[in-house]
């Protein structure tokens, strides 16, 4: 981030190039506003666009939703709805048995919860197991470190529908993994007709794509652990094991919560890949949450916004409480 | 002991046995080793896998078993007859195998021709003939769609969609970060509250009423439907502010000094020094912008102003599946990506160590 004569920078001066002109216009502009309100008034002024922003997208939208989710009708505006109070979130929630999606009056929203508790369970902890063994392997003393960080790293880089499409092309009925099968012997699988093999995908996937980001993040933590303490262990001749599990991990601790909380946020929210991987199939085994607001509000041939909305405000309410979580494991991390 | 021998390994294997400090070889340095290798494999390989195949033919991609290189069949020119004829290895029934072109098939039959001796037809059964193939790029398959489909258009509105909303980021979260880091104002700590809140937010939860503002804005089916709602990133507030509030005061109150308008002194003495922090959230938004899904699924319907993105899934959900195109696309739409790797590679780990954002 010091660096201001290499590429980055250039390319950086050229990207910002069109801003120029723009920053020359709003030259007079501002001059008037700060010779009448004064220096004290500048900061709203600068705060200003963003603000704008923020409200018009994200805090009137938030009370919107609510308002969304207590009315009921296929129409878009507001105004045109009839108010049916907490009926859609009672519809929501109408279920004989909550183990079992079957039993509840909107059982394709349940499905989607469990299916994205399943996906949760299983890509939170592999994630986090490889991005740790990852972090622990490339903050050795390798060859061609930047190198192999930049092989795990990449994928973070690629758009969801890219990876996607690169896996789906590989599990193909025809494709390279089912040639190998054959090559050594065993049957052709047809990954996406199978609902637990669609779901395995989904979760390596979804893996492969955002792993080196997480490894990023850990192998930071590694590198703030001070060498001394390794130096005096290895003094006393303790064992590597040991170091791991004495030095190594409780002193990665703080970090490796992170990691877990913000996967956790993210996985909860999981549609991209595996949306365009297998379609949310076979039947509804790869729906998750986001996918079922989705399918209500927008793609469904009775647009249920309504539904849609209460919807999110439960999803809403799972991030709050996460996104709680991880502000006080950062501040823990960090010393704050 | 251990080392005169380490040191007494030749070459490769001196390289494999490296390892830090003293003592003998660890479990953990030959399970490294075997772990990076396949880490190498399993993600470059699908990668280089579609690279690969988006150069075959759609004869060579529904192949089974696929071959690893893109092949063509070669063809050659033979005398009295006007087009190039397939080359094919002939096993004869004496066993010995002879290079023949093959003139048409007729059944089971192919009427075929030795190249060197033109006059002399030779009729041989089908399943005695394998086609002779040879390394071959089919570029078509990249060249096609940019005059067939739209997919210049989705081209052209992922640029204009990035460029544009990258520019607008830049500018608004800029002054936001500026007018949070250099002024003390009151309320400057609730509005802080309010950029973390919106952290909080994402856009998976307000999908319904943004799609409403938007609407109420008239612009559904416009690209300003995918710019403008994610112009102010809060994350993009955060690192520039922690980066402006390292500037030295003393350079603003010196400016001031010299009847500096807040607005030079925004944009010509803080904005150069945080150029590092904004090349930062530059790259960030590039890459948020360029590869976007979820909402221009929503916002986007007609297919002219499709992105990139939503273009390739569009195809990519097609009854007839055209894959040789869609591979051919899929490596346009990742190209720009690697290519901002490979040079900002730096720039980008730091930040994300920095930020732990993404």
């Amino acid at each position: 981030m010091t660096d201001t004569t290499g590429f980055g920078a250039r390319a950086t001066r050229v990207v910002t190039a069109p801003l120029r002109w723009i920053f020359e216009a709003l030259d007079k502009p501002f001059q008037a506003l700060q010779r009448l309100g004064g220096i004290g008034s500048m900061p709203w002024w600068f705060l200003l666009p963003n603000l704008l922003f923020f409200g018009g997208f994200v805090i009137l939208p938030l009370f919107i939703n609510f308002g969304y989710s207590l009315t009921g009708g296929t129409r878009l505006f507001l105004e045109d709805r009839t108010y049916t109070g907490t009926e859609q979130y009672a519809f929501l929630f109408d279920c004989g048995n909550y183990a079992d999606p079957t039993s509840c009056r909107e059982d394709r929203f349940w499905r989607g919860i469990y299916n994205t508790a399943t996906f949760i369970f299983f890509q939170v902890s592999f994630l986090v197991l490889f991005s740790l063994v990852t972090a622990l392997i490339l903050n050795r003393k390798i060859r061609a470190r930047g190198f192999f960080r930049a092989v795990f790293f990449f994928p973070v880089l690629l758009s969801p529908v890219v990876v996607a499409l690169i896996w789906k092309w590989i599990l193909l009925r025809d494709g390279l993994l089912n040639a190998a099968l054959v090559g050594m012997g065993f049957d052709r699988i047809l990954f996406f007709v199978s609902p637990e093999w669609a779901m395995f995908w989904a979760i390596f996937v979804s893996i492969w794509a955002h792993m080196g980001f997480y490894t990023l993040i850990l192998l930071a933590g590694l590198q703030a652990i001070p060498p001394d303490l390794y130096e005096a262990a290895e003094m006393d001749g303790t064992s590597k094991e040991r170091v791991f599990w004495r030095i190594t991990l409780p002193l990665l601790w703080p970090n490796m919560l992170v990691v877990i909380v913000l996967a956790l946020i993210k996985g909860v929210q999981v549609f991209d890949e595996v949306y365009v991987l297998t379609g949310g199939g076979p039947g509804t085994a790869t729906q998750f949450i986001v996918q079922y607001i989705y399918n209500t509000g927008f793609t469904n041939q009775v647009q249920n916004f309504g539904l849609a909305a209460a919807a999110s405000v439960v999803l809403g309410v799972v991030l709050f409480v996460l996104t709680l979580v991880q502000l006080a494991a950062t501040r823990r991390r960090d010393g704050g | 002991m251990a080392d005169a021998t380490a040191q007494s390994r030749p070459g490769v294997l001196a390289m494999l046995t490296a390892r830090r400090g003293r003592g003998k070889l660890h479990w953990t340095d030959v399970f490294s080793y075997i772990y990076l290798g396949l880490g190498v494999l399993l993600m470059f390989g699908p990668v280089i896998w579609l690279a690969l195949s988006s150069f075959k033919t759609p004869a060579g991609l529904v192949e089974f078993p696929p071959t690893l290189l893109p092949l063509g069949q070669i063809s050659v020119p033979v005398e009295g007859y006007d087009d190039p004829l397939l080359l094919f290895s002939v096993t004869t029934e004496t066993g010995e195998t002879r290079e023949l072109a093959q003139i048409r098939r007729i059944g089971i039959v192919r009427q075929m021709v030795d190249p060197a001796a033109p006059d002399e037809r030779i009729d041989v059964p089908i399943d005695a003939a394998e086609p002779i193939r040879e390394f071959d790029m089919a570029w078509e398959n990249y060249t096609d769609p940019l005059q067939r489909f739209d997919f210049t258009r989705y081209l052209w509105n992922s640029v204009v969609v990035t460029v544009v909303a990258t520019a607008i980021t830049l500018l608004i979260n800029s002054m936001a970060a500026y007018g949070l880091a250099i002024y003390d104002f009151r309320g400057r700590n609730g509005i802080m509250l309010l950029v973390i809140g919106t952290l909080m937010i994402p856009i998976t939860v307000i999908l319904v009423p943004v799609y409403l503002v938007v609407t109420q804005m008239g612009l559904v089916n416009s690209l300003w439907a995918v710019i403008l709602p994610g112009a102010a990133t809060p994350t993009g507030v955060f690192l520039l502010r922690q980066y402006m509030l390292t500037i030295p005061r003393d350079l603003i109150e010196a400016a001031r000094m010299d009847k500096a308008s807040e607005w030079a002194i925004y944009w010509k003495v803080v904005m150069p020094l945080a150029m590092p922090a904004l090349a930062v959230l530059a790259i960030f938004s590039v890459m948020w912008r360029w590869n976007d899904f979820l909402w221009p699924l929503i916002v986007l319907n007609r297919s002219e102003v499709y992105t990139l993105q939503v273009g390739l899934n569009a195809f990519q959900g097609e009854l007839n599946v055209q894959w040789h195109y869609i591979l051919a696309m899929t490596v346009v739409t990742l190209i720009p990506v690697v290519v901002v790797f490979a040079f900002l590679q730096r720039f980008i780990t730091t930040g994300i160590a920095a930020s732990g954002m993404k």
